[in-house]
């Protein structure tokens, strides 16, 4: 029978699949053709949806972007076999901007229906897991693979499961951190709700590897369809002996369940994210000790971003040396960037750390959406820098980066054309911290909220000279005296959205 | 509407039945909000009691979370996502609109149909800018789409 698949990410959704989704169903059963319509997750090329595939046994053919108004001349033009449209985009794997990517931790999103386990294992899932189950030394293999973790400080994955590995408790647990609070990101959200039996399998894998027997997937509220997707496939893997007692007949014991946030940003920094599993308000709490050591209700606890734990499978399944060749230096592997903002071409781009940012802006992301010239670009999320058009050849990993005065973060990278103003850019970063600041430590509470002020002053005009340097004052102040990255980063875009771009411009 | 109405003893019921979980108190107030639509501040004595924790704990959290409300909320729900990637398409001015059109972002609109919350980042930040309506995720919303969402 003919497939033919309808994306129920929801982004894809947020512009119309469902509708799409309900007409081609309909039109199909008024003329009588038997079709099984798929809702699978999305391929990521968001500029393309609702990106349409047909399957009519010769491959998968795709559409995009399909929109209501288009699914009448999609039947009149026989999409059903493939026939040409003015949408037609050829076989899906020969996309070029899907074509040109490695997707490792992504392989399965926008391909199989999420709540599937079988179509899972047949495009390689569980493999991983069952390696796992049998390896000698898990740890190991994660510390040879170079994975670094991807929710924004890079820290290398294999040495903190060490460390809890070696930690002594009669508990232990695995969080995972999938509290995406940054904008301009969306690839947490999107395997979770493209492929959320790689997440279960990362953390399981994570469990085995540390002596761990239950695990917590902290979500943010902001994301309700992750959530119902999560709790349902948690649901099929409990049924499937992928969770519980003796998971896939072994002897090994692992669980899991869904938290869902409340709406602060600060939770998605570990120490408050554990106070807030724990019920409390999430402040967050000095380091030492480690949550490695005493974490979650003060048992050992491995903490890490979605992106992290999904990609362990792919390293249990194809060994630490395929995914450690790929990257540069000591980024190794692949990076899930996402390209977002005013971009023309936007969306998930999975590829080996090292390619350029103007070649991700350019080559990938099309230029700007409005087609005027970018002028500056914010990398890394609300703590990132911003960088201007002539630091667009920095290199997309870690130390490059940070060579450049910026951050990789999680991955997101926010385009702007020449209608930015960036005192206003400054201003939000001062405004978001102090709305986001947990208050624990006085630089961040109170210096945000100066901070706003001081740009209020600049952009009115006021003594620029004597307020400029006041706001690097307080900027110093903020890196050094703040507990944690909030308020320690937050003068990261203040600054560089006033150093790349010169006043005059700035404030036009 | 798809809450209930707000009655101490079906709350505490609510209460009761999270009060076995470990780290019982986020849950406890999520699982109200989701029942009743907010959670009515007269009943913190009780909550402390059952959970066994001070008043000023559960206060502390209930005020600590952005997603709290303690007042029964409007019909409709506008989450206006105002971030950074949304900023850079032009969200800044879908928030003057819409307040010119009595839709001001953090306040109840003029007809008090519905509450209007900026947030950050819904995940969308490719098809910006992004709105939750009655949550639902919208993609490459204006202030004129949103309206006739929530008016429709
Ligand atoms: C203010 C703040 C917000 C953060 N938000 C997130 C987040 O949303 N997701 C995430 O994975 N890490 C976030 N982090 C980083 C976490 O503290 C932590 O480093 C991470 O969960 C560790 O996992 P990883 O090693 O796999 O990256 C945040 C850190 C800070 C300081
Ligand atoms: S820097 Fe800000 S968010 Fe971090 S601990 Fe201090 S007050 Fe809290
Ligand atoms: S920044 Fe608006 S949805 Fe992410």
């Amino acid at each position: 029978m003919t497939i033919v698949y309808v994306p129920g990410d929801s982004a894809a959704r947020s512009i119309g699949a469902d509708e799409v989704a309900a007409l081609i169903a309909a039109h199909a059963a008024k003329a009588g053709i038997d079709i099984e319509l798929r809702r699978n997750g999305s391929r990521g090329a968001l500029w393309l949806e609702t990106l349409v595939e047909v399957d009519n046994g010769n491959g998968r053919f795709a559409y995009g972007p399909v929109t209501p108004a288009d699914v009448d001349s999609l039947f009149a033009n026989n999409f059903l076999n493939a026939g040409t449209h003015p949408l037609s985009l050829g076989k899906t794997e020969s996309i070029e901007w899907l074509a040109t990517q490695d997707r490792v931790t992504f392989s399965r999103v926008g391909i199989i229906e999420p709540l599937s386990l079988s179509q899972y294992e047949a495009h390689g899932g569980l493999a991983g897991l069952r390696t796992a189950l049998t390896h000698p030394d898990v740890v190991g293999e994660v510390l040879a693979s170079g994975l670094r973790g991807r929710g924004g400080a890079g820290f290398p994955a294999g040495i903190k499961w060490r460390t809890v590995l070696e930690a002594a408790g009669d508990q232990k647990y695995v969080v995972c951190n999938a509290d995406e609070g940054d904008s301009g990101t969306f690839a947490d959200r999107m395997l979770m709700e493209g492929d959320p039996f790689t997440l279960i399998e990362g953390m399981a894998i994570a469990g085995i590897a540390v002596g761990a027997t239950y695990g917590y997937i902290y979500i943010r509220s902001e994301y309700p369809s992750a959530i119902e997707v999560m709790n349902k496939a948690i649901e099929v893997g409990r049924l499937a002996g992928l969770l519980g007692k003796n998971i896939l007949g072994s002897d090994k014991s692992f669980d899991l369940e869904v938290r869902a946030g409340a709406g602060s940003y600060v939770c998605g920094e570990e120490t408050a994210m554990l106070e807030s599993l724990e019920g409390k308000r999430g402040m967050v709490r000095p380091k030492p000790p480690l949550p490695a050591i005493s974490g979650l209700f003060g048992k050992p606890t491995v903490i890490n971003n979605v992106l992290t734990l999904a990609s362990v499978p792919a390293i249990m399944k194809d060994g630490s040396k395929s995914y450690q060749d790929r990257g540069i230096d000591r980024s190794r592997g692949t990076q899930v960037f996402q390209l977002a903002g005013n971009i023309a071409r936007g969306g998930i781009v999975e590829t080996g750390f090292g390619i350029s940012l103007s070649e991700m802006i350019t080559r990938f992301g099309g230029g700007t959406l409005t087609g005027h010239p970018v002028k500056a670009v914010q990398v890394g999320g609300p703590l990132g820098a911003y960088l201007s058009a002539d630091q667009l050849d920095v290199a997309l990993d870690y130390e490059s980066l940070a060579e450049a005065g910026a951050m990789l973060g999680h991955g997101g990278i926010v385009v702007f054309d020449q209608s930015v103003n960036m005192l206003q850019q400054a201003r939000f970063a001062m405004e978001f911290c102090a709305a986001e600041s947990c208050g624990k430590c006085t630089p961040c509470r109170i210096g945000a909220v100066r901070g706003v002020e001081v740009i209020d002053r600049i952009i009115a005009g006021e003594e620029r000279e004597k307020n400029i340097e006041l706001l690097n004052d307080l900027c110093d102040l903020m890196t050094e005296g703040s507990l944690c990255a909030m308020g320690g980063l937050t003068p990261l875009p203040v600054r560089s959205a006033l150093v790349h771009f010169p006043l005059e411009e700035v404030s036009k | 509407m798809k809450y209930l109405t707000w009655t101490d003893e079906a709350a505490l019921e609510v209460v009761r039945e999270h009060a076995e979980k470990p780290g019982p108190m986020l849950l406890t107030l999520q699982a109200l909000q989701e029942r009743f639509g907010y959670v009515e501040t007269s009943l913190l004595p009780s909550i402390a009691k059952v959970l066994n924790v001070s008043r000023a704990e559960v206060h502390g959290v209930l005020t600590y979370y952005s997603d709290f409300r303690t007042t029964p909320p409007a019909s409709r729900q506008i989450h206006l996502c105002v971030a950074e990637a949304c900023q850079a398409l032009g969200v800044r001015d879908v928030v003057k609109e819409l307040a010119a059109a009595g839709y001001e972002v953090g306040e109840r609109s003029k007809d008090g149909a519905t509450d209007v919350v900026g947030v950050y980042c819904l995940g969308n930040c490719a098809l910006g800018p992004a709105a939750l309506v009655d949550g639902n995720l919208c993609g490459r919303v204006s202030a004129k789409s949103l309206v006739a969402q929530v008016t429709s």
